[in-house]
């Protein structure tokens, strides 16, 4: 993975000690909370309900074991002792003090880690396939761009007060792990017909209360112009989009009004003027950053056998692991949705102990999930049933990836000042229901998300059952969506009626999987019979 | 306290800014003064007879300027161009990196903050054509222009 030389070292070096001094300012009152605000945002705090959040950046959710363990000091020593991933792929402490972050971000700064630009409005941390580098059906390594993109989109001096938040997303394979066009830009790394790589540009996607999937604006970008033809999507973004509604902010909003047509011309045409710029760094930048990301060191002679005689091992290979490019391995998710449990959450202890095992089984390497879970990319099936155990004694061995009970929450009206409901709750009487009911296993892969209002930070338009919080006359309410799916046939799920109550939402999304179960064709998931059949026989249970 | 910060030799315009409406009707004027909804690009045509262009924040917040900044300096622009209005000790250096090379904030800078913020990033990762090295061009240094 990419390792920081002096210069990298030296910016994030830099930015601790900027934000040392602005700290100091804020508290000795030369900066108002007004101005303030825009510096710690881009430094990942947010003021929340209770405390001071702090959202620390996992560039393309790549991490290892020395970094990992630093968040779990962090957990113990300034937070409660808890981290909880994200669905960006980072992760975030909840109760963080106003003085302490300068020094939390030195101890961060020391493994080269940073919560730069992890919020405000402006290019945030970019995300990427969580099985890059592992998977068997990627072109090519994504993390080299991400990492030439991150490089570029740090301390961008033109697109630090943009109007709004910007997300950038990049995946090299077939299958969109990543919800790709659900980003402000969307890259897909690609072929074209003469056999040289090059970049998909899709622009305009995003969940928030307009959720829009991205549109194909270049089906080809050479890579000795990537991070020039990026330039110029963001300066017409920036030159152009809406600043009068920050609800309208987003560059969804301007690639839909302006149509997509337009923008892209407006784009092509800034794109051939900078062109003439130079700023686009060289190839050799790019391959510099490549040799990062080299296979590691793979037993060429490993065995694929695995001894699946405990059902409890079998259970957890069958659902939490995925085929390796590398034969002889595996890709193992460690699922952070144990039954009861706050999605994404993980204690020092656990977080101490994923970083051990990605040390002594998975070549040294992490990765974070935009599914808010945990993944060891590189692990030899010989190892695997002792890697098993040693989850499953930590609480870490929930055999549940992509079921019902693999639940997307966001922290809702628990932390977040925002919310109109609570989620966390919510997601623990749902996977306590289905697994008291037995039924996980029998609903296969079913992608169920919440958010606590309508900024969708829990991706509820993205979910194959997706849940709103909402405020029905000061009460917490709850709104039901089916069919939203965030891979390569991306759609937006739909409402299916009035809201429930806490239990109501609960007992609604059983009624509908009894109708999948009832209804399905040989073969169908959820989505597929739901797609197939549509919403009427779905309402008629639900509101029955 | 700083009220005008100044990164240039010579003198500056006499005459002050007019808007960008009035001066693509009247274009002798040899200063203008950009709001963050004007398009830059319309005074490309005239950069030689402009001495000074004011390009205003009415709040920090709004980034366009910086893009304006950029265009104009890409397009050749060679005279004063001066941030004014809702300008922040914090945003120097990324104006500086954006082309501007003056600073008439509406509250004045504490000299030392001025400095300190002027003085933090000893490297950058982009070419903003302000003539800065980014890292880039350091570590493959046939990539290094002047
Ligand atoms: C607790 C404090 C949080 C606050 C105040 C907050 C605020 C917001 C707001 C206002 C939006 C809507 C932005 C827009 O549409 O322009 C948003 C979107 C989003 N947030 Fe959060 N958020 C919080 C926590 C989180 C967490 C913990 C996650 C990850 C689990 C997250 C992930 C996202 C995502 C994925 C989106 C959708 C992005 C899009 O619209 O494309 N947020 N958030
Ligand atoms: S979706 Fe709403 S409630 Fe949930 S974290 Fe985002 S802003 Fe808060």
């Amino acid at each position: 993975m990419y390792r920081y030389d002096q210069y990298d070292q030296a910016m994030v070096d830099t930015r601790v000690a900027e934000f040392r001094d602005q700290t100091r300012r804020r508290l000795e009152g030369k900066l108002t909370e007004d101005q303030f605000k825009p510096l710690r945002l881009q430094n990942g705090l947010y003021l929340q309900l209770h405390a001071y959040m702090l959202r620390v950046a996992v560039p393309y959710g790549t991490l290892n074991s020395a970094q990992m363990h630093v968040l779990a000091n962090i957990a113990d020593k300034y937070d409660r002792g808890y981290g909880h991933f994200t669905t960006r792929q980072n992760i975030q402490y909840n109760w963080i003090k106003l003085e302490d972050a300068p020094d939390i971000l030195a101890d961060l700064a020391a493994v080269e880690m940073h919560a730069i630009q992890t919020s405000g409005n402006c290019i945030r941390n970019i995300s990427s396939d969580q099985f890059a580098g592992a998977a068997g059906d990627e072109l090519i390594d994504p993390r080299p761009y991400a990492e030439l993109l991150r490089q570029w989109s740090s301390f961008h001096p033109e697109f630090l007060t943009l109007p709004r938040k910007f997300k950038i997303c990049v995946i090299a394979s077939e299958t969109d792990r990543a919800a790709m066009k659900l980003h402000d830009i969307g890259i897909r790394i690609v072929k074209n017909a003469a056999g040289e790589i090059g970049a998909a540009f899709y622009v305009g996607g995003g969940m928030g209360r307009t959720p829009m999937i991205a549109p194909l604006i270049r089906d080809f970008v050479p890579l000795d112009q990537l991070i020039t033809y990026s330039e110029a999507c963001l300066r017409v973004y920036n030159r152009y989009g809406r600043r009068d509604n920050k609800y309208k902010a987003r560059i969804k909003i301007l690639v839909h009004e302006l149509g997509k047509e337009e923008y892209t011309r407006q784009v092509e045409e800034e794109f051939a003027h900078l062109l003439t710029q130079g700023i686009e760094p060289p190839i050799a930048e790019l391959e510099r950053i490549k040799a990062h990301f080299t296979d590691p060191a793979f037993d060429q002679g490993a065995s694929d056998d695995l001894d699946l005689s405990d059902p409890a091992f079998a259970l957890w290979v069958a659902r939490n692991t995925v085929a390796h490019k590398q034969p002889g391995y595996v890709i193992a998710n460690i699922s952070l949705k144990p039954v009861g449990g706050i999605p994404g959450d993980a204690s020092a202890a656990q977080i101490h102990l994923m970083a051990d095992l990605a040390k002594e089984y998975s070549f040294d390497e992490l990765r974070v999930t935009h599914a808010q879970n945990i993944v060891l990319p590189h692990v030899k099936k010989a190892d695997l049933h002792t890697l098993w155990q040693k989850l499953d004694a930590a609480g870490l061995g929930a055999a549940n990836l992509d079921t019902v009970e693999d639940i997307i929450a966001c922290p809702g009206l628990d932390y977040c000042s925002l919310a109109n409901a609570r989620s966390i709750p919510v997601a623990q009487k749902i996977s306590q229901r289905f697994a008291a009911n037995g039924k996980t296993g029998e609903l296969g892969e079913l992608k169920l998300k919440i958010s606590g209002c309508i900024n969708a930070c829990g991706h509820h338009h993205a979910g194959h059952i997706g849940i709103l919080g909402v405020d029905k006359k000061g009460l917490e309410n709850y709104q039901l969506l089916l069919g939203g799916c965030e891979g390569d046939d991306t759609s937006l799920g739909k409402i299916t009626g009035p809201g429930f109550t806490e239990d109501g939402i609960v007992d609604a999304v059983e009624k509908a999987t009894e109708v999948y179960l009832a209804e399905r064709a040989e073969g169908e998931r959820f989505l597929d019979t739901y797609r197939r059949i549509g919403m009427e026989k779905f309402k008629e249970a639900i509101y029955a | 306290m700083l009220d005008h910060l100044r990164f240039r030799e010579d003198e500056p315009a006499g005459a002050p800014a007019v808007t960008v409406d009035a001066f693509l009707t009247q274009t002798n004027a040899a200063a203008v003064r950009i709001e963050p909804g004007d398009d830059a690009r319309s005074l490309l045509p005239f950069l030689e007879q402009l001495r000074l262009v004011e390009v205003n924040f009415p709040s920090f917040g709004d980034g366009r300027g910086y893009s304006s900044a950029r265009i104009l300096r890409e397009a050749g622009y060679q005279g004063e161009l001066r941030a004014v209005g809702d300008v922040l000790v914090d945003q120097l250096s990324h104006m500086r990196r954006c082309g501007f090379d003056s600073f008439l904030p509406e509250k004045p800078f504490d000299p030392e903050d001025a400095q300190a913020a002027l003085n933090r990033w000893p490297e950058v990762y982009q070419a903003t054509g302000d003539g800065r090295q980014p890292i880039w061009a350091k570590r493959h240094p046939a990539n290094e222009r002047d």
